[in-house]
């Protein structure tokens, strides 16, 4: 059984922070820079990639054509948990690493705080700064200017809305939350089997919906980490959402089950507020709905305000003790930032770059699933109205599988969201501190 | 001696090793003695579990074996017509892996697009929504009860089919009837066999985890993270690299596993003599 081995992992890696002997840099070679980028292109080799992003592979064959004698392989060792387990193992027995994993933001964290991440600023990714849009480029930045991956692609919220719904039923689309709310209560008295939106607690969702409501329950200072779920921001989402809970207006289908993509497709949900990444799923997991749905700006707190967030996104980096950190290096530039961006963006990716967000070709394009509508414009102005300071826990994916105990209780008992989101914060700031982090709360 | 040592001893031993150390994300391992013991023992999560999986076996487990008694008993009665088919059919769900069958039943639960949801559509009724908190244990307990009814009623059938048959000619010259023969030849004989059913019962309830894990994704809010002790140690150990704490908490249930059936074995001898 090979469970054991994750723990020893995180092991050494605290241990390393706790002697402060090794930074984030430990097991780079410490000479290695931007010409030994050039110099590993020129010489080739062999690379192997772990990721679930399928328009890698376009990408990993293109970049073998321009450099002749680099073979790079493409593994999908699982979906998120699943590859972060694998890696985990790898880096505890030091070997079978890959030399480039696919890592999402949220979970760069877990990673960090144990020392297992390259610092690829040395190699050329501190040039990139300004390339990237503001969300996804902190949430690849660590402690002392160190930079732990490029931004693969991002997932700036916009909301889904499905058009043909809204026609039926006479209701207007809501531009701020307090027309989602309104319209919430049309869509119902107008057909009781219409909910706004499906929603059954889902830990990402609210994440997401506190940070656009302006809310940062997160702080992370190294080892020194803040819950705090009672800020102004947050609580402007839990009063909005507490109104819509109470009145009964959210479907009570938990997302990605099949019931979920039913509801999706036969109508009886009308909205979805998510990252962009949701289009490519509509297209291919509701394909009834081609044509009745619509982008827009996700709702807005204060009429004429905008502001957005990021939901979901991942990142490129190279394992502490990888063999190959140069080529790693890369051809994480190439995918990234270079010209496989877009090979991707032909595939249906949506970037993190600001040059192709901003590139008229990409703006202008019209998605025929979403009746011609240019999507890509809505995405890329969510993109730029991202708000700033948002962080994760770092170990956000242990606290986000406690979701459904505490605040996913508001959404079956008495229990209130606020009062949800306090046990929920009682939970991470318990398994913070058996974790050895010093937590604090804002009282 | 050497396999019995390997497959048998050794997980123990270590899962006895790893639940005295503790390690951190922050801090790496250090030994903690019985820390995560002290820390099992006072846990609200990890004893609500307990009195759940209680509360199950105190419900499901009666219900289960009295309808396999009855079951069994009809079968040897000789008086069913096409025994050998009922024999099969109510066998079959055991041969259904359980994970198969939780997924089928909770096609079968759902109220908007499940067999429940279309009752309701049908008759115009509102049944109770099997997922909800307040029922899903009966639910689990209704899924537990048709797979297994089949394979203690197997256990009860075959233990009757050992009664010599000169005790019911015996009886029959006696003039006893029906009734009496079961209660007084019947029901004795099955005895032994009973308590080996309950045991294996109160074992499978105290590690009930496959239905509760499956039918977390279609109800995440209903089962939470530690609805059972085996969901918990799951939890607590591949989700939140815990596994110190999970073997503790695994030990701890073993031994209670172990009380309760030893406890349920010495009942049932105890009345036999």
């Amino acid at each position: 059984m090979n469970s054991r081995a994750p723990r020893v992992a995180a092991a050494a890696g605290a241990l390393c922070l706790a002697l402060t002997a090794c930074g984030s840099g430990d097991g780079t070679d410490p000479d290695i820079g931007a010409e030994d980028v050039e110099a590993a292109l020129e010489e080739g080799g062999e690379i192997t990639v772990w990721a679930w992003e399928p328009t890698l592979e376009q990408v990993a064959e293109d970049f073998e054509q321009a450099h002749p004698g680099v073979t790079v392989d493409v593994e999908n060792v699982g979906t998120g948990d699943d590859q972060y387990t694998a890696l985990q193992n790898a880096l505890s027995a030091g070997s079978g690493l890959p030399d480039v994993a696919h890592i999402e933001y949220f979970a760069l964290g877990q990673f960090t705080i144990a020392g297992n991440l390259v610092d690829l600023a040395p190699l050329g990714a501190a040039e990139l700064e300004g390339d990237y849009t503001p969300g996804p480029w902190e949430a690849v930045q660590g402690e002392e200017s160190a930079i732990h991956g490029l931004p693969m692609d991002s997932g700036p919220i916009a909301l889904f809305y499905n058009q043909d719904v809204f026609d039926e039923l006479d209701v207007e689309v809501p531009t701020t939350w307090e027309e989602y709310v309104e319209a919430a209560r049309e869509i119902q008295e107008a057909d009781p089997d219409v909910y706004v939106a499906a929603d059954n607690g889902d830990a990402g969702a609210t994440t997401t919906g506190i940070w656009q409501a302006g809310g940062q329950p997160y702080q992370v200072e190294g080892e020194e980490v803040t819950v705090d779920f009672t800020d102004e921001g947050t609580a402007r989402y839990v009063d909005t959402w507490q109104r819509l809970i109470d009145d009964e207006l959210l479907l009570p289908v938990t997302s990605w089950s099949d019931e979920w993509y039913q509801a999706l497709g036969d109508g009886s949900v009308a909205t979805l507020v998510t990252g962009a990444w949701m289009g490519l799923n509509l297209e291919s997991g509701v394909p009834e709905g081609a044509g009745s749905w619509r982008v827009a700006p996700p709702p807005a707190w204060e009429e004429g305000e905008t502001s957005s967030a990021e939901s979901g996104g991942s990142a490129l980096a190279v394992p502490v003790g990888a063999e190959n950190q140069a080529l790693a290096y890369a051809f994480i530039e190439y995918a990234n930032s270079g010209d496989g961006v877009q090979a991707r963006i032909d595939q249906g990716a949506f970037p993190a770059t600001v040059a192709d967000l901003e590139s008229q070709e990409f703006l202008d394009n019209e998605s025929e699933y979403f009746g011609g509508q240019t999507v890509n414009r809505v995405y890329a102005d969510s993109a730029a109205s991202v708000l700033q300071g948002w962080t994760y826990l770092p170990y956000q994916a242990h606290t986000n599988s406690l979701f459904n105990d505490t605040v996913g209780q508001a959404y079956v008992s008495d229990t209130t969201l606020a009062e949800g989101l306090a046990d929920w914060q009682d939970a991470s700031v318990r398994y913070g501190e058996e974790q050895g982090f010093t937590v604090t709360t804002g009282d | 001696m050497t396999v019995f040592a390997l497959v048998f001893v050794a997980p123990i031993l270590y899962s006895l090793y790893l639940s005295v150390y503790r390690d951190q994300l922050v801090g790496g391992t250090s030994f903690v003695g019985l820390e995560n013991y002290r820390g099992a023992l006072t846990d609200p999560v990890f004893w609500d579990s307990v009195s759940r999986v209680t509360l199950f076996l105190a419900v499901q487990v009666p219900i289960m074996l009295f309808l396999a008694l009855l079951l069994a008993l009809v079968l040897d009665s000789g008086r069913l017509y096409g025994r050998d088919f009922f024999r099969i059919s109510i066998f079959m769900p055991y041969a259904v892996p359980a994970v198969v069958a939780t997924l089928m039943w909770g096609f079968m639960y759902g109220t908007r697009f499940g067999l429940v949801g279309n009752v309701n559509d049908l008759l115009g009724v509102t049944l109770p929504d099997p997922l909800a908190p307040g029922v899903i244990l009966a639910a689990i307990g209704n899924i537990v009860t048709w797979q297994f009814v089949g394979y203690n009623m197997l256990i009860l059938y075959s233990a009757l089919r050992t009664v010599p048959h000169d005790l019911y000619e015996a009886a029959e010259v006696d003039g006893a009837g029906q009734l009496r023969v079961i209660a007084a030849i019947k029901l004795p004989a099955l005895r032994g066999a009973m308590v080996i059913a309950a045991i294996f019962s109160v074992i499978g309830s105290f590690q009930l985890f496959n239905e509760p894990s499956i039918l977390q994704s279609l109800a995440p809010n209903a089962i939470t993270s530690g609805y059972t002790p085996n969901l918990y140690t799951y939890s607590l150990a591949f989700s939140g690299q815990q596994q110190n704490y999970a073997a503790a908490v695994a030990i701890i249930m073993g031994l209670l596993t172990m009380v309760i059936a030893y406890a349920v074995q010495l009942f049932g001898m105890r009345k036999a003599a």
